[in-house]
C-alpha cells in the first residue's frame, strides 16, 4: 500500500509491506516484527535516519498489534520527496495512513505534530524550514488518537518546563485536525470504489 | 505455595515486585544505583586521551575518551569548529550485540549525544575556532560501552560531560611568516564548558508505572522508555521519548521533576571529583 502526505511543500512516500514470512534470524515467537527504513532525497541513509527510524519504529510497535500476527515481519519503507521543515511529523502522518490503508490492526491511531519555539517565545505548528532555524527549540510529538496522550517526544534545542508543556498541549489541541484528515482521505478513498 | 520463576516468567516476577513498590535488586522505582566515576590519566587509565572519564552506574561501565586535532573549518562556517560524538557497543558489553557494522542501538545513541551536545550548547562550537577560516580544533569524543546493564543513554552523557571536564588543550598560535600552525604543548587551558546536562532515563511498565534507571533485564520487559536531560538552569535540553507506551502530561511532568533532582546530585558528585583531583 502506497501513500503520500504533504503538508505544505514536505513530502513523505510511505510503501507497508506485510504481515509477510519473516527471515528466521528476524522472526519473534510472540509478535510481529517491524522493520522501517527511512530513505533521505539525496545521499545515503545515515546516523540521523537510523535515528528517526528507531523513533518511528518504536512509535508504530506502541500503535501496530503485533501480537494477532507473531512470526510475521512488517515492512514500512519512508521515502522523502521534499523538506520544506517539520520532516519528521510528516514521516509519522505517512506511516499512520500507511498502517491505515493496509488494514493493520492498530490498537490506536496516532500523529506527528511539529512545534516550533520563536524566540520572542511565540509557538508555531507545523513550522518551515526557515522558521525551524530560527526557532530557539523544536518539538515533535506522536500524540495517540484515543485519548491524546503522548506516543514519541523528541526536542531539538533547549527550552523551559513551562514551555514544554505548552507546546504539549498545542500539539494534542491539533491532533483533531489531523485525525480529520484521516477520516476524510480514508472516507475520499473508499467512497470511490 | 505458588512460586514464580524468574527465568520462567520474568514479567510475573517483576509485577509481584512493583506492587510493593520495589524492585528485585532492593532499589525503590525512583532511586539510582551506585554511581560512580574515575576521572583523568591517572584514575581512567586512557593515557593518550585529551581527557577521558570512566562511569559505573551499578554493571553499567561506560568509558569516554577525547581527542583533539586540528583541521580547517567548513566553508560556510568558518569560525566554527567541530564536535564529533560516537558511541560503540562492542560485542564485549553484551550478548545482544554482534561485532561489525554498528547496529541501531549504537547510532541512535551517537545521535542522540550529538544532538545533547547542540541542544545544550554546553561547547559553542565558535570557542574551538583558533583562526577564523584556517584552523580550527576537532574534538572526537569517543565513547565505549565496557559492560551494558540498562541505562545507556544516562552513562554516556555522564561519561562525555566529565570527560571534556578534564580535557587540557594546548595553546595553538599561528606564525605570521610561515603561516604554520605551532603548538605549545606546555601551556594547556581547560575547555569552556557553559552548561552541563544530564541525562535521566525512565522505563515504562504496563503502561502506567515509570521506573527510574532501568537495568538490561528491566529495559527488556519494560514497554517503553523516556530520557529528559536537564541543564543546571532547570532547562530542558531534551526530551527523548521514541515510542513505547503512551503517556499523559501529566506524567511527563513527574519525570521531568525527577530530573531536575538528579541533575543537582550528579552536578554535586562530578565538582567533588573534579576537586579531587585537581593539583593544588
Amino acid at each position: 500500500e502506497l501513500c503520500s502526505v504533504c503538508p505544505g511543500d514536505t513530502s513523505v512516500l510511505a510503501g507497508l509491506y506485510g504481515p509477510a514470512e519473516a527471515k528466521l534470524s528476524k522472526e519473534l515467537p510472540d509478535r510481529a516484527a517491524l522493520e522501517v527504513l527511512l530513505r533521505p532525497k539525496v545521499g545515503l541513509p545515515g546516523v540521523l535516519e537510523r535515528s528517526r527510524e528507531q523513533l518511528l519504529r518504536q512509535t508504530c510497535e506502541a500503535a501496530v498489534l503485533g501480537v494477532l500476527h507473531p512470526r510475521t515481519a512488517i515492512s514500512l519503507v519512508l521515502q522523502v520527496l521534499s523538506d520544506a521543515g517539520s520532516l519528521l511529523s510528516c514521516c509519522l502522518n505517512a506511516a499512520c495512513m500507511a498502517l491505515l490503508d493496509a488494514g493493520l490492526p492498530l490498537a490506536a491511531l496516532f500523529c506527528g505534530v511539529t512545534c516550533a519555539l520563536q524566540p520572542d517565545g511565540a509557538i508555531l505548528l507545523d513550522p518551515t524550514a526557515r522558521q525551524e532555524q530560527e526557532a530557539r527549540a523544536v518539538l515533535t510529538f506522536a500524540i495517540a488518537g484515543s485519548d491524546r496522550k503522548v506516543l514519541m517526544a523528541t526536542t531539538k534545542g533547549s527550552c523551559s518546563v513551562e514551555e514544554t508543556q505548552q507546546c504539549l498541549a498545542a500539539a494534542q489541541r491539533a491532533a483533531g485536525t489531523i485525525f480529520q484528515f484521516y477520516r476524510d482521505s480514508v472516507r475520499r478513498r473508499y467512497s470511490k470504489c | 505455595l505458588f512460586i514464580c520463576s524468574r527465568t520462567v516468567e520474568p514479567l510475573e516476577y517483576y509485577r509481584r515486585f512493583l506492587k510493593e513498590n520495589c524492585r528485585p535488586d532492593g532499589r525503590e522505582l525512583g532511586e539510582f544505583r551506585t554511581t560512580t566515576v574515575n576521572i583523568g590519566k591517572c584514575l581512567c587509565s586512557i593515557t593518550t586521551a585529551d581527557g577521558s572519564a570512566l562511569v559505573k552506574l551499578g554493571n553499567t561501565t561506560v568509558i569516554c575518551g577525547v581527542k583533539a586535532e586540528l583541521a580547517a573549518p567548513a566553508v560556510d562556517s568558518a569560525n566554527k569548529g567541530y564536535i564529533v560524538p560516537n558511541v560503540e557497543l562492542p560485542s564485549l558489553c553484551a550478548e545482544r550485540f554482534r561485532s561489525g557494522p554498528p547496529g541501531e542501538e549504537a547510532q541512535a545513541a551517537s545521535q542522540f549525544i550529538a544532538d545533547v551536545i547542540e541542544n545544550s550548547q554546553m561547547i559553542v562550537k565558535e570557542d574551538l575556532c583558533i583562526a577564523n577560516g584556517k584552523l580550527a580544533w576537532v574534538l572526537y569524543c569517543d565513547i565505549i560501552c565496557l559492560d551494558y546493564d540498562g541505562n545507556l543513554l544516562d552513562a554516556s552523557v555522564f561519561a562525555l560531560l566529565a570527560a571534556l571536564k578534564n580535557v587540557q588543550l594546548p595553546l595553538v598560535t599561528i606564525n605570521e611568516e610561515t603561516g604554520l600552525s605551532e603548538v605549545n604543548l606546555k601551556q594547556k587551558n581547560p575547555l569552556f564548558i557553559r552548561k552541563h546536562p544530564v541525562a535521566t532515563s525512565f522505563a515504562i511498565f504496563d503502561d502506567t508505572l515509570l521506573i527510574v534507571d532501568p537495568t538490561a533485564e528491566e529495559e527488556d520487559l519494560a514497554t517503553g522508555t523516556v530520557t529528559i536531560v536537564t541543564d543546571e538552569e532547570g532547562r530542558l535540553c531534551s526530551v527523548h521519548k521514541p515510542g513505547g507506551s503512551p503517556l499523559t502530561g501529566a506524567k511527563l511532568q513527574d519525570c521531568i521533576t525527577r530530573a531536575i533532582t538528579r541533575h543537582k546530585e550528579v552536578k554535586k558528585l562530578i565538582d567533588k571529583v573534579i576537586k579531587s583531583i585537581t593539583p593544588k
